[in-house]
């Protein structure tokens, strides 16, 4: 198949395009908004044939996808930061209704104050919404997994939506080669939508209904029952989509980490920072890897503790942060606190926030981070979370 | 012919119509959304789907794992009931573009949602789906308050009005603001081809206006006066009495709003047709505040006159502004 160059925004839309989806409801938002458009191309020049549903809002964007994805209808959209912010009410009831609508998130700082870059804490944020959360590393994960989402979210032990992240500006902005598929690839790989109760006029369902103490605490068990079968559907598609393509993925992946006695832990583009940083200090002779969460939610916790167990000492990076949360407890390093506790001693693991706002973390930076991390580890020093490059 | 022409709304003809809201739900009695219900499920002639916005239809008709609906039925949230069917009428029509449904079917897409849902919450998301054009239509069932949550104001709730959040205060006598005038605001919509206005009392005006608002391919409009015994403070029997004294006092006029055939014709119907043609039929607005409750408060002031002329001045008004815009 070719390389093309794009951006990420780009290459979500192109892998938006081949799916060719029923449905997509979405409104602009930076940096988004070249997903959006250059879908809207798609859609008035005639190579797709989606009914494109532009919004007055991001709220309605997901109603409107609710409504149609309750058809049987294939459904994308895509958001960031405040968009998503104000889809968040919507997005429960996405996910309880068990409707695998595909959203691709150009992660984005969010506000206030008001900050257009990346970040991730936007995604971080739909933890608990019951959305599977998928995160990218450059411009072609996040045109393999906007295709392979589908797959994953309308898997029938699954059926449950599918948040694909990729970095604002970062990777939505930045051009990049892609190796895409055409149509044809999509028709073996993607078969149409099974959906048991579609609301369609002859099959007179009711969805939607009050739920009260009776009932409502077995039904919320069911969407965490989806999100547990997920666990095996998620690495079946990952080994699928690796046959088809030669791009093999995985929910927890490991880079240089045989001999580690250092491991990054990473999401999204700071992977890619990561592995250079590993690539330059590997050079230099120290024993250093990394390790980036691909899949969010569902946690993978025995993978990523399989990934993790032999490797001494960690250097959590999350561009994210949780208010109050100042200990252990940010969003992704309470993950990996929790996952180690009861399993290995945690003390040489250290939390770091870095980059929010879209603040560049050069490798001289991430450098100095695995040496503190290294002399920390000599000592046995526990240590709070570290905000990296903060001026004073 | 068109299907609202073969259509009759003779009560020989309505009588034998099936309807797709069952009783056995857990609406007050004498509920007038119940009442509404089941009058616009008559007009069914079609494949049908219902959207509901979160109400007291929505919580008393479908108590999980019970249902009222013989249609298929769905309920997202409270603001979106506009947006989530618009999404569901862009989904049937790709599946009639892609031949997965056959072409030339229509599909009956209605939304209920009540004033709050509408007038308030749910304004955003309706302005969005009328502005677009979604094939649909979008039944506001005003009972003047939100209801489902124990009676608090809405903007369409009537001025001095008591509410649990426009309480009949020592200084502030209920609720201070005039309602909204939401069929101008959906009017405002050029999209738009049919909105109209009908009460819970005058069921072939609604069921012909249901059918009528069906046939149309765009968004279409009915604002129904939907009375509420609890909130109203009335006895249950007395819902569509309620109805007939809006419509008598010129408070709640029964109209249509019908640019069908390209032009923009605004009429009286039946009930508000005869008081412009007989002006002493219009009866004082104090003849409908009395029976409420929610006025009581009202008749035991000092000022409580000078506060129901200016009641009369709105409505007069307001009935005044119609009568020209349908040429009288």
């Amino acid at each position: 198949m070719p390389i093309i160059g794009m951006t990420g925004d780009e290459a979500v839309a192109q892998a938006a395009k081949v799916v060719n989806p029923d449905v997509c409801a979405a409104y602009p938002i930076t940096p988004q908004t070249i997903i959006v458009e250059r879908f809207s191309d798609f859609v008035n020049d005639g190579e797709v044939d989606t009914d494109f549903v532009c919004v007055e809002s991001e709220h309605s964007a997901m109603s409107a996808c609710v409504g149609a994805s309750a058809t049987g209808a294939r459904v994308f959209t895509a958001t960031a930061s405040q968009g998503l912010l104000l889809m968040y009410e919507i997005l429960f009831i996405a996910a309880s209704s068990r409707l695998p609508i595909i959203m691709a998130l150009a992660n984005r700082a969010v506000s206030g104050p008001i900050n257009i870059h990346g970040e991730l804490s936007d995604q971080l944020l739909m933890r608990d919404s019951g959305w599977i959360s998928l995160f990218s590393e450059n411009n072609q994960e996040a045109y393999d997994q906007t295709i392979l989402a589908f797959r994953i979210g309308e898997h029938q032990d699954v059926q449950l939506p599918v948040a694909i992240g990729l970095d604002g500006f970062i990777l939505s902005h930045a051009l990049e080669g892609v190796d895409v598929v055409d149509r044809q690839f999509v028709r073996d790989y993607l078969p149409p939508r099974q959906m048991k109760y579609p609301f369609v006029p002859e099959n007179p369902v009711t969805i939607g209904l009050l739920c009260l103490p009776d009932f409502y605490y077995e039904l919320r068990y069911q969407i965490e029952d989806a999100n547990n079968k997920a666990l095996n559907v998620i690495p079946d598609m990952f080994n699928e989509w690796g046959e088809r393509t030669g791009r093999y993925y995985k929910p927890i992946e490991t880079y240089q980490c045989e001999d580690a006695e250092f491991a990054f832990i990473t999401m999204g583009a700071f992977a890619g920072n990561a592995k250079a940083t590993v690539d330059d200090l590997r050079e230099q002779g120290e024993k250093v890897g990394a390790i980036k969460i691909r899949t969010f939610r569902p946690w993978f916790g025995d993978m990523f503790y399989n990934a993790i167990k032999d490797i001494p000492t960690l250097g959590i990076v999350e561009r994210a942060h949780s208010f109050g949360g100042n200990q252990h407890h940010q969003m992704l390093a309470s993950d990996v606190f929790s996952t180690l506790y009861t399993k290995r001693d945690f003390k040489n693991v250290y939390s770091h926030i870095a980059g929010l706002g879209g603040r560049d973390l050069l490798i001289p930076s991430w450098k100095e981070l695995y040496q503190n991390c290294k002399e920390w580890a000599s000592e046995e020093r526990v240590m709070e979370t570290q905000w990296v490059g903060l001026r004073e | 012919m068109t299907e609202a022409e073969e259509f009759s709304t003779k009560y020989s003809n309505l009588v034998e119509r099936p309807t797709y809201f069952s009783g056995g739900h857990r609406l007050c009695a004498g509920c007038n959304a119940g009442i509404m219900a089941r009058l616009v499920t008559m007009a069914f002639t079609r494949p049908a789907v219902v959207v509901q916005a979160t109400g007291c239809l929505e919580v008393a008709s479908t108590i999980y794992p019970f249902s009222a609906w013989k249609v298929p039925w769905l309920h997202c949230a409270f603001e979106n009931a506009a947006a989530t069917a618009s999404g569901i009428e862009a989904a049937y029509r790709t599946m009639r573009k892609r031949g997965i449904r056959s072409k030339d079917e229509k599909i009956d897409v209605v939304v209920f949602a009540g004033d709050g849902g509408t007038y308030d919450i749910g304004l955003q998301a309706l302005s969005g789906a009328l502005e677009r054009g979604h094939d649909l239509l979008y039944i506001c069932y005003n009972n003047g308050a939100y209801m489902n949550t124990g009676i608090q104001r809405s903007s369409a709730t009537p001025r001095l009005a008591s509410t649990t959040t426009s309480p009949a205060g020592s200084v502030i006598p209920g609720k201070m603001e005039f309602p909204k005038d939401l069929t101008a605001i959906v009017a405002a919509h050029d999209t738009v081809q049919f909105a109209a206005t009908t009460t819970t009392a005058h069921p072939r005006d609604l069921i012909g206006k249901v059918r009528a608002a069906l046939d149309v391919d765009g968004p279409t409009f009915l604002l129904v006066d939907s009375p509420c015994q609890r909130g109203w403070r009335i006895d249950s029997s007395l819902g569509l009495e309620m109805n007939r004294l809006a419509v008598e006092t010129c408070i709640f006029p029964v109209y249509t709003i019908d640019r069908r055939t390209g032009k923009e014709e605004w009429k009286l119907d039946t009930p508000s047709r005869k008081i412009a043609r007989r002006p002493e039929l219009k009866k004082p607005v104090e003849e409908y505040m009395k029976p409420q409750g929610r006025f009581r408060h009202i008749f035991r002031r000092r000022d409580g006159k000078e506060l129901i002329e200016q009641i009369q001045v709105f409505v007069d008004r307001k009935w005044e502004v119609l009568l020209a815009k349908c040429g009288y």
